[in-house]
């Protein structure tokens, strides 16, 4: 029989990551309530609870055009960082191994990139409206613009970073150079590429937003733009919150998958079960 | 005929920043026979793992040729299978696929090499962590997975550069029993660097006692121990003796 104490610690431990959410959200609406700012300016968790569902659902129409279309749009969003991210990892993953790989490679490509790197990727807009028009070719080449990089460095890191003995080791069992890269340089890179990847979706979702903003006319960020325009703030926040949202649910597959090809980590850090 | 013939071989490294040349092995001519187990024994920077990497084709000398079964060494190959100071798996691998790796490298199937793999993982007593990743196995259990890689591709000269260094002396002593008789058993030919001279006289036929600063070997002892060797009698602490008196410091004129 448990005594009360252990009982509250127990009921505690339960609880305990929901605490401070909860009283947020809690003050939240009180203080939209109260009538301190116009209730237009901050909606209340609750108003903004039912502009999400009949724009998820069609409950009652309160979102007009946008109900019950939530599933298009972040469909529409989601094609774009799927598109520009693999392409940025497909990209990123190869030229970034060539360049860690070669040193004739390194010197002719690198200067480019490294020139290229710091300009913003938000500050592409203007040049990927004019080559590609408004619709999902410019977002997608700004998604591409933004996780591509992340992907090249850490691929360019974890090649870098290859054990030379484990090449050595490779070449003793007579593999060839293509051989030894696909076996020992990509897996051994691999740890080092995963944590580019993430950081590259996230980066993703923010340049489809953004994109989408300007450039394109669907998608989660168009719904959170227009809905501005029309002083729907309530909208403004469940596009938010979807894009919060999605870019967590993206994060969570890539880190998955990350922890089932590299399970034979485990033991040799300090990730614990299921990291 | 010798298996390995090293002729006249010097290995200079070049230093950049002082515009001089480091003389890491000054000279060296030694023959190995096939079925021989060949001790490299002397301190550090006398040049031991310089010559094992000669031998394995991660480098080439400054002077002189290096030969293994008449052909000159110019680059890595399977008929010299290396076991490392470091186990050096690949972490990504389960047991079976890093003894089995070399089948890999030669496009053999997965369950060609799952099956070839199976004998190595018995001949080094790994059997039941045949889907073990090298980072859940010990320090001792991770080099016999080294050795069971080197020994499956069936290598002329199996090299080996300190492999038991970083084991403690009791499971060194194990893996030294079970090099012994794996080396019986394959009927292979081993090079081995230690700067043991215990280790080297519990293992090998011969002992090449190298001196440093430049690296030259200054004798090949063979070893006339029975097995297995009682590092406690008289005639292995005579041998020991010996090889004490040439490793001691040389007089100062010949650092000159």
């Amino acid at each position: 029989m448990m005594s009360f104490p252990s009982l509250l610690v127990a009921i505690y431990k339960r609880i305990e990551r929901g605490i401070v959410p909860i009283l947020l959200i809690a003050g939240w609406e009180t203080f939209s309530r109260s009538g301190i700012l116009p209730p237009a300016l901050l909606p209340a968790p609750s108003q903004v609870v039912v502009a999400w569902a009949d724009w998820v659902f069609g409950t009652d129409g309160n979102t007009q055009s946008y109900s019950g279309r939530w599933i298009f749009d972040s469909a529409a969003s989601a094609f774009r960082v799927f598109s520009g991210f693999l392409l940025a990892m497909l990209l990123g993953v190869t030229i970034g191994m060539a360049i860690g790989w070669s040193r004739t490679v390194e010197a002719l490509i690198e200067p480019v990139l490294q020139i290229l790197r710091p300009v913003p990727p938000v500050s592409w807009i203007p040049l990927a409206i004019i080559w590609f028009g408004i619709a999902d070719k410019p977002a997608i080449f700004l998604v591409f613009m933004g996780s591509f990089f992340p992907v090249l460095l850490s691929a360019i890191h974890g090649v870098k970073g290859c054990d030379r003995d484990l090449l050595r080791a490779g070449a003793m069992t007579g593999g060839t150079t293509v051989k030894l890269l696909c076996h020992i340089v990509f897996p051994a890179a691999l740890p080092s590429i995963f944590s580019g990847l993430r950081i590259a979706i996230g980066s993703a979702w923010m340049l489809t937003v953004t994109a989408e903003m300007v450039a394109v006319k669907s998608g989660v960020g168009y719904v959170l733009w227009d809905s501005y325009y029309f002083l729907r703030y309530d909208i403004v926040i469940a596009s938010m919150i979807s894009i919060g949202l999605l870019g967590f649910l993206s994060d969570f597959v890539i880190k998955r998958i990350a922890a089932h090809v590299l399970r034979w980590q485990r033991g040799s850090t300090l990730q614990t079960k299921g990291g | 005929m010798a298996l390995i013939s090293i002729d006249h071989v010097s290995r200079i490294f070049g230093d950049s920043n002082r515009k001089t040349g480091i003389v890491a092995l000054d000279d060296v001519s030694i023959d190995v026979g096939r079925g021989e187990f060949i001790c490299l024994l002397g301190p550090s920077g006398c040049g031991k793992s310089t010559l094992l990497n000669l031998i394995a084709g991660f480098d080439e000398p400054s002077q002189g040729t290096v030969r293994v079964g008449g052909q000159v060494i110019r680059r890595p190959g399977a008929d010299r299978g290396v076991v490392f100071q470091q186990p050096t798996l690949m972490p990504w691998l389960p047991v079976w696929e890093n003894v089995a790796f070399y089948l890999k490298m030669q496009g053999i199937g997965k369950a060609i090499r799952r099956e070839k793999a199976q004998r190595f993982i018995e001949m080094v007593g790994l059997q039941g962590f045949e889907n073990h990743f090298p980072s859940e196995l010990s320090g001792g259990m991770n080099q016999r997975v080294g050795i069971a890689r080197a020994l499956l591709m069936n290598p002329e000269v199996i090299l080996m550069d300190e492999p038991f260094g970083a084991l403690d002396e009791q499971t060194k002593m194990d893996m030294h029993g079970e090099l012994i008789r794996i080396w019986r058993e394959s009927q292979s030919t081993i090079v081995f660097v230690t700067h043991g001279i215990d280790e080297s006289l519990a293992l090998g036929t011969h002992v090449a006692v190298m001196s440093a600063r430049p690296g030259r070997i200054r004798e090949l002892i063979p070893i006339d121990l029975d097995r297995p060797r009682d590092p406690t009698s008289t005639a292995f602490n005579d041998y020991k003796r010996h090889i004490l008196s040439l490793l001691r410091p040389e007089p100062v004129k010949d650092w000159a």
